[in-house]
């Protein structure tokens, strides 16, 4: 209710005589120089993944080691090639391995190769996995990543608006309350946020899996999945409740004071003594005069902890069995898959985009200062 | 000084921060009880030695303390060394013929245990030039029955496997060894008689200065301090070196961190114009890169040595988001008037921005370096439970990480994963409470609320 109320009382605030078709334009071109921007900075950060992940030509001694076995093993087991000599047999092989690595491109200098890879992973043409293969036996990267993706947005969004949410209304309610018994205890305990939500979720899998039973260990669905859709989607509520709680512990205490602790220093200023010295019903005052404008702050907040929880997924998901990008990315690091875990790489700086991109969106329907004022108010 | 101390006494104001404060100089104390007590090297020789160092433990047992909590207790490890002078009943040598000789040995131990043992293992050393000595070897049950076990003949290195032995197995009935050599013959169902057992190996030896040299190992069902992993070895090293690997990696990491994050703020804001454009610029970009996904890239493909990584996370943390909070306070502090003073009289820039600027910040800075701690002794643990571990180092993280890999929630282990856990908790917990007593104390305006 209050959100969907969201943006009506933000734009009443905002000085009315600008005509609203300006503010439609400041709107979009605002959005469009935080696309830009993002971009660029996706397009750089791309870019330094893949001299990481190039480090000192580390990954082409591999790429080019496994090119020399196979080719060695595909010669020698070769029955027609049996009668060449040793040295023949060498000359052979490399030649073969010098086309492979020409195909590859391994012969070119590593500027040139990272522009060509730069390029690649910006459209998303990631490449062929050298081991791993999705499970409609694609080799191709971006068919295994994007099988995994779904999963992984159902997972982290249904974590993160539920704890948004939860959190939110629950530390409105604490700064009405602030004071008492319950704010003390949320106060107390919001160091435990300091654990990330893959060290509660082993202790949820203890208690509720291991030591009760109630819940499954893992995996998103019971094996086998279930035929009836209305069967499969309970299987898979099921399997969620446990990473989702432990998710929401472990964000849930820091999150709830920190937004208390905004509302609280909002609710002090002059403005809200005015309007409840008006007479406004404290539902009012606070939906208006409180809620309104601290949206912006905890919006930013909310964007900066959403940022640092999507690292906490990769790990989430291995310790649940979760089948998403994450789990991709640990079974790759086993593996060594490393057209995986750069394609992963590539997949997160874009997933992290995307996320500052609607929350900077989110922030310029909240925030009126964006409308009508010096474009971002944001630095 | 004076203003120190004054925080120090606000401090004690707030229960948590003492609370926070023991769980800190404990972990402290256990870090440096185990550096001092397990030197760097004889840890990593006990963590990676090899068999030979763990191979008397049991394999993946709870600690021996749990009995306290248990009405059948379970057994610990009896081992029995004929090199042992302590642990060895009797050894006779007595000569048969012009070239036999039989030497026997005899182990006696209490078994005082609700439980039977893991498992039954001799394990023997024999010195011979062509021909090794013969042994036979007997179970005397404290009621006084005689079972005759297996023979073998020993070459310089032997291991006897009761378990493994199909003759001892089937003249037990099937029933595994140890289980049928410590039962009562008059119960019905399995059931433990204790009482004094008595193990005898009778050898015969073909040369002259032959001689057999026997270790008897019934394996406990618990062991030690913390128990046993999957391959046998005493947690008790890895928890204890975990405590300095995690507390110095968190203390570096936190301070690396925020103090070049500090510098670069005071930097860009006192340069201002494109230096601090560039900065903010270079945030931005930073806040995009996949910090995981990168590290676990380094850990692939450059090292796992944590020190390398810790030097990879430090640099992608120094333009995080800590960098906007800095900014805004400098921005400040840049007005202040003793600021413009020190300009007045010609302080150069450096001058003003390391000995001016950054000294009035480290008030917010200690809060900031202490809350940073957990964060970073937790994303250790969190590359660890991904298979990025330090290959020699053991840390907490590689614990629970055994653990998981082994199944250990499912089948039951729980201290494997618990004990790490607890202690993560404690520190994770321990800063936390700290640093946010001294965030109320140094930022006085969180303080009315």
């Amino acid at each position: 209710m209050t959100e969907a109320s969201l943006p009506l009382p933000a734009a009443a605030e905002a000085p009315t005589e600008k005509p609203s078709k300006n503010q439609a334009l400041k709107l979009a071109r605002y959005i469009v120089i935080k696309l830009i921007s993002l971009f660029v900075a996706v397009i750089v950060g791309v870019y330094l993944t893949i001299l990481i992940a190039n480090m000192g030509g580390y990954v082409d001694d591999i790429l080019k080691g496994q090119i020399r076995e196979t080719t060695s093993i595909r010669i020698s087991m070769d029955p027609a090639r049996k009668n060449l000599s040793m040295a023949e047999r060498n000359q052979l092989i490399d030649e073969l391995v010098a086309i492979e690595e020409h195909r590859l491109g391994l012969d070119q200098p590593f500027l040139v190769r990272s522009f060509r890879f730069l390029g690649r992973a910006i459209t998303l043409n990631l490449g062929r996995a050298q081991h791993m293969a999705s499970d409609s036996g694609s080799k191709e990267v971006r068919n295994i990543i994007t099988e995994r993706l779904p999963p992984t947005l159902l997972l982290m969004a249904t974590c993160n608006f539920i704890l948004f949410f939860v959190t939110l209304f629950f530390a409105l309610y604490l700064s009405r309350n602030y004071g008492n018994l319950l704010d003390k205890l949320v106060i107390a305990l919001s160091p435990t946020s300091a654990a990330p939500a893959w060290f509660y979720g082993i202790f949820l899998l203890l208690l509720f899996a291991s030591v009760l039973g109630w819940l499954p260990f893992g995996g998103m669905v019971a094996a086998p999945p279930p035929e009836n859709p209305v069967d499969y989607a309970l299987s898979v509520l099921r399997h969620m409740i446990l990473p989702v709680a432990a998710w929401i512990i472990s964000g849930f205490f820091a999150g709830v004071y920190g937004y208390r602790t905004f509302f609280l220093i909002f609710s002090m200023e002059d403005y809200v003594e005015l309007a409840r010295a008006k007479g406004l019903t404290s539902k009012d005052v606070e939906r208006r005069y409180v809620l309104c404008p601290t949206l912006p702050n905890i919006i930013t907040n909310f964007a900066l902890t959403l940022i640092g929880l999507w690292q906490g997924a990769t790990i989430l998901e291995t310790v649940f069995n979760w089948p998403g990008l994450g789990r991709l990315l640990y079974t790759a690091i086993g593996l060594y898959d490393s057209p995986v875990i750069i394609g992963s790489a590539v997949i997160y700086a874009y997933l992290l985009a995307i996320t500052v991109f609607l929350l900077d969106f989110i922030y310029a329907l909240v925030d009126p200062r964006v409308r009508v004022g010096s474009g971002g108010a944001k630095s | 000084m004076n203003a120190l101390k004054r925080s120090l006494k606000e401090m004690a104001n707030f229960p948590s921060a003492i609370a926070g404060g023991a769980i800190i100089v404990f972990l402290v104390l256990l870090a440096v009880y185990a550096i001092v007590a397990i030197p760097y090297d004889e840890a990593i020789r006990l963590w990676r030695g090899g068999e030979e160092i763990w191979g008397d433990n049991p394999r993946i047992v709870p600690p021996a303390w749990t009995n306290l909590f248990r009405n059948e207790k379970l057994p610990t490890t009896i081992v029995r060394n004929s090199q042992d002078e302590s642990t060895l009943t009797s050894k006779t040598v007595t000569e048969i013929s012009e070239d036999m000789w039989d030497v026997v040995m005899t182990f006696d131990f209490d078994y005082d245990f609700d439980a039977f043992p893991q498992d039954l293992m001799v394990f023997m050393n024999a010195t011979f030039a062509e021909k090794g000595p013969f042994v036979s070897m007997f179970w005397i049950t404290p009621d006084g029955r005689e079972i005759r076990l297996g023979e073998v003949t020993a070459k310089a290195s032997e291991t006897y496997r009761f378990a493994q032995d199909e003759r001892l197995l089937r003249r037990l009935k099937g029933v595994d060894p140890q289980t049928a050599l410590f039962s009562d013959p008059n119960k019905e169902s399995p059931t433990v008689l204790k009482g004094k057992y008595q193990l005898r190996i009778d050898a015969i030896t073909f040369e002259e200065g032959s001689d057999l040299e026997a270790k008897f190992i019934a394996y406990g069902k618990v062991h030690g301090l913390a128990g046993t992993d999957h391959r046998r070895r005493d947690l008790t090293i890895a928890l204890l070196w975990g405590t300095p690997i995690a507390l110095s990696f968190g203390l570096l990491a936190a301070l690396g961190t925020s103090i070049i994050t500090m510098a670069i703020a005071a930097v860009g804001v006192w340069f201002g114009g494109p230096v601090d454009e560039l900065i903010q610029r270079i945030t931005e970009v930073n806040m995009l890169l996949p910090t995981l996904p990168i590290l676990i890239m380094v850990g692939t493909f450059q090292s796992r040595s944590i020190w390398v990584i810790l030097g990879w996370i430090i640099l992608l943390s120094i333009f995080g988001a800590g960098i906007k909070g800095f900014r805004a306070m400098f921005m400040q502090i840049k007005e202040a008037p003793y600021i413009e003073a020190a300009r007045s009289y010609g302080a150069s820039s450096w001058r003003i921005i390391f000995l001016y600027l950054v000294p009035r910040i480290i008030p917010v800075l200690i809060p900031n370096l202490v809350t940073g701690i957990p964060a970073f002794v937790f994303l250790e643990a969190s590359l660890a439970l991904l298979g990025l571990g330090d290959p020699v180092l053991p840390t907490w993280g590689k614990l629970i990480d055994d653990a998981r890999a082994n199944g250990a929630l499912y089948n039951g282990q729980y201290y494997w994963v618990l004990e790490p856990a607890v202690l993560l908790m404690l520190a994770g917990l321990g800063f936390a409470m700290v640093g946010f007593a001294l965030d109320r104390v140094f930022n006085p305006r969180l303080r009315e609320v």
